[in-house]
């Protein structure tokens, strides 16, 4: 097969990935919510309501795709696909069997961490193209958030490429060890952290704070373009989970096969679940907050995690 | 007084360029404006420097229909003042009406008064707390608070027949006595809700971030609430100790025992919890109501057009969101000559003007829901 048949054979794959993980992570956060708030949730479209997020993308696909007058046509329409792709490609460097990823690359850490961030470019576009004060402001909040954030969290990673000795995905999945779990657990709690603030979700979704932003730098979408953002969000909650789970829980306690990938599954359906619990249950912070957060917390935290791993890959290596 | 919604002069910062502020319009339709109320927000940065709420929007002329009605038909108007504690302004207005005339009400109505209102105090508290915890991002804290709203309404609705717009307190009494085992509900209810208000406490203002959040924003000082006719749970949570149930005591509050919970430092965070400990009061309250009251008539035999002697009346009892007063002027004729409503909501909203400048945007939905404004009540 030719690179470009393989190209678009496994952009199609990670595509129809995002759409699965969205539909199902929508049906999911809906439940979870639901049982939060003592609710049941989506219940009567399908068994247990899980064609529920089908109805709903039916129903945005039909809907009509709204530019406003005053908006920057270009930038505005073309905004939601410069969110989304980048995110989708990162799905690509994640190993889902062992040895073996997709698009196996020997910088899939690097890749990673880098590309997603291009995504911010699309909220900016989004937030400045719409013409409207509540998608700038959620515009500029994003992309003051996501530019800060992206340094503890590639820090956090960094540690475990040091004990690994290596930023290739499957580098690190071939050389990690149990008692990694406890050298990495504050570089995983910054990691959670830093992921949840990264792809937009609450209490760190301060770009659409839908309180006071309405819902920020996407007010002015409509139908599938809207859909899109939110895939792009969920898409970005599966692609941290997934990562997180390779990175810092070795793709299921380092076994192979079978045991090995439901583990895997497990324990980034595990992730994906403790970010919707934050979301639920608490507060959204204030723009100062969360900059304090990222700056002052988070980043000292994982230099210092960074350093003490340091010392220890020497000692150990 | 002129409105400063445009604002084009531009400065120039270090390096020459022009800088203008942000002038940003929130409402009439937004979803923390708690109705349709408007602020025009000038930011600079995130940092709001001129804050303007603007009223008028849900303006329906009831001072004015008033005018226009024979006593009894007002009660329904008086409904629609403060929709989500619709029972506060039916009993100021009748009360007003019942000085005007001078007619006594029945013990047992006093009685039932008493207990619907506080029973609309907590659902009204509920709804407060909710949707302020809603605005600062908190969506379960919202669904909990309107899970126990909802036992409330549903009383209501047995009682009355309405879920909204009771319709309840009527010159002279009540429309109803209680309907059997509503009283045994009740007090099921409030026995339930105490362990439900602790479980609130501890989600939302145990919670780090809600701490965060809402602790030293819009810190009003006694004085400032006192001087701009702040009063209910915004006025005690700055520690001004001032509730008409104690201080010009109505009805027959003098009969229960019973504390008002204030503030020390006058923020969002104090506010809110004033509120919350509100609750558990009005729980005490009618506890003692039920256990004290007896069987009775409910209501006192009036005429069916009302005329009462040439003169004036004013009545204010405490509602959720302050000192709710109704002025009635009589000509002598069926219909009032003059019916008017100082409004809580009204003056306390007048707040944010100078609680929201100096704060980010996203503190003002948190002051606002702080403040409590039903938008009903606001306009009229």
């Amino acid at each position: 097969m030719s690179s470009f048949a393989m190209g678009a054979f496994w952009g199609l794959a990670a595509g129809l990935l995002i759409a699965i993980a969205a539909l199902i992570g929508v049906w999911m956060e809906r439940k979870v919510a639901g049982r939060i708030h003592m609710r049941i949730g989506p219940l009567e479209a399908g068994p247990f309501g899980l064609l529920q997020t089908l109805a709903d993308t039916v129903k945005l696909v039909l809907k009509e795709d709204i530019t406003p007058a005053a908006a920057d046509v270009r930038p505005f329409r073309l905004a939601p696909f410069v969110v989304f792709v980048p995110i989708a490609s990162s799905l690509a460097v994640i190993p889902y069997a062992v040895g073996w990823a997709p698009f196996d690359i020997s910088a899939g850490v690097l890749f990673f961490m880098a590309v997603p961030s291009l995504s911010v470019i699309g909220i900016l576009a989004a937030g400045w193209a719409s013409r409207n004060t509540f998608a700038t402001i959620g515009g500029i909040r994003g992309a003051a958030q996501m530019v800060s954030y992206e340094l503890p969290r590639t820090l956090s990673v960094l540690a475990a490429c040091m004990l690994a000795g290596s930023i290739s995905m499957t580098g690190v999945l071939d050389a990690w060890r149990p008692w990694w779990l406890i050298v990495l657990a504050p570089a995983f709690i910054v990691y959670f952290i830093a992921s949840i603030a990264e792809v937009n979700r609450g209490p760190f979704d301060l770009p659409e704070a839908e309180a006071e932003l309405v819902a920020g730098y996407f007010a002015d979408y409509s139908g599938i373009r809207w859909a899109i953002f939110m895939m792009a969000e969920y898409g970005g909650v599966v692609a941290a989970s997934l990562f997180g789970a390779v990175v810092f829980f070795g793709r299921g306690l380092g076994l192979g096969g079978v045991p090995g990938a439901l583990l895997f599954v497990f324990f980034a359906f595990a992730l994906t679940t403790a970010m919707m619990w934050v979301k639920w249950t608490f507060p959204r912070v204030r723009p100062d907050q969360l900059m304090t957060l990222a700056w002052k917390v988070l980043t000292p935290i994982a230099l210092v995690e960074l350093l003490v791993v340091g010392v220890i890959a020497s000692w150990m290596l | 007084m002129t409105l400063e919604i445009e604002s084009k002069e531009a400065t120039h910062d270090t390096d020459g360029l022009p800088v203008e502020e942000l002038v940003v319009n929130i409402g009439p339709s937004h979803p923390s404006t708690h109705g349709v109320g408007r602020v025009v927000v000038h930011l600079d940065g995130e940092v709001m420097t001129h804050v303007e709420p603007i009223v008028g929007y849900l303006h329906r002329g009831i001072e004015k229909m008033s005018e226009n009605r024979t006593y009894l038909q007002v009660v329904p108007l008086t409904d629609r003042l403060d929709y989500v504690g619709s029972m506060y302004a039916n009993w100021a207005y009748c009360r007003a009406v019942e000085r005007l005339a001078g007619i006594s009400v029945p013990e047992r109505a006093e009685y039932l008064r008493v207990i619907v209102c506080e029973l609309q105090r907590i659902a009204s508290h509920m709804m407060a707390l909710g949707s302020a915890a809603g605005d600062t991002g908190a969506a379960t804290m919202f669904i909990y608070t309107f899970d126990e709203r909802e036992r409330i309404i549903e009383a209501f609705e047995e009682l009355c027949g309405s879920r909204l717009t009771y319709n309840y307190v009527r010159p002279g009494g009540v429309s109803f006595d209680v309907p059997e085992g509503w009283l045994d509900n009740v007090l099921a209810f409030c026995a339930a809700h105490r362990d439900k208000l602790t479980e609130m406490d501890k989600l939302f203002f145990g919670n780090v971030i809600a701490k965060g959040r809402l602790k030293g924003i819009g810190v009003l000082s006694a004085e400032d609430a006192v001087a701009w006719g702040a009063s209910g749970p915004v006025a005690r949570g700055s520690g001004v100790n001032w509730d008409l149930r104690k201080h010009d005591t109505y009805s027959v509050y003098p009969r229960f025992d019973f504390d008002v919970p204030t503030g020390s430092n006058g923020d969002a965070y104090d506010r809110g919890r004033v509120r919350l400990f509100e609750c558990y009061e009005s729980c005490r309250i009618i506890e003692q109501a039920i256990s004290q009251m007896t069987e009775g008539p409910v209501k006192t035999p009036l005429p069916r057009l009302l005329r009462p002697a040439p003169g004036e009346a004013y009545s204010h009892i405490e509602s959720a969101r302050g000192s709710l007063g109704v002025y009635v002027v009589s000509d002598g004729t069926p219909r009032p000559y003059r019916m008017h409503v100082r409004s809580p909501a009204f003056c306390n909203l007048a707040l944010l003007k100078i609680l929201a400048p100096g704060h980010m945007l996203a503190d003002l939905v948190a002051v606002m829901g702080s403040l409590d404004p039903v938008f009903g009540e606001v306009d009229r």
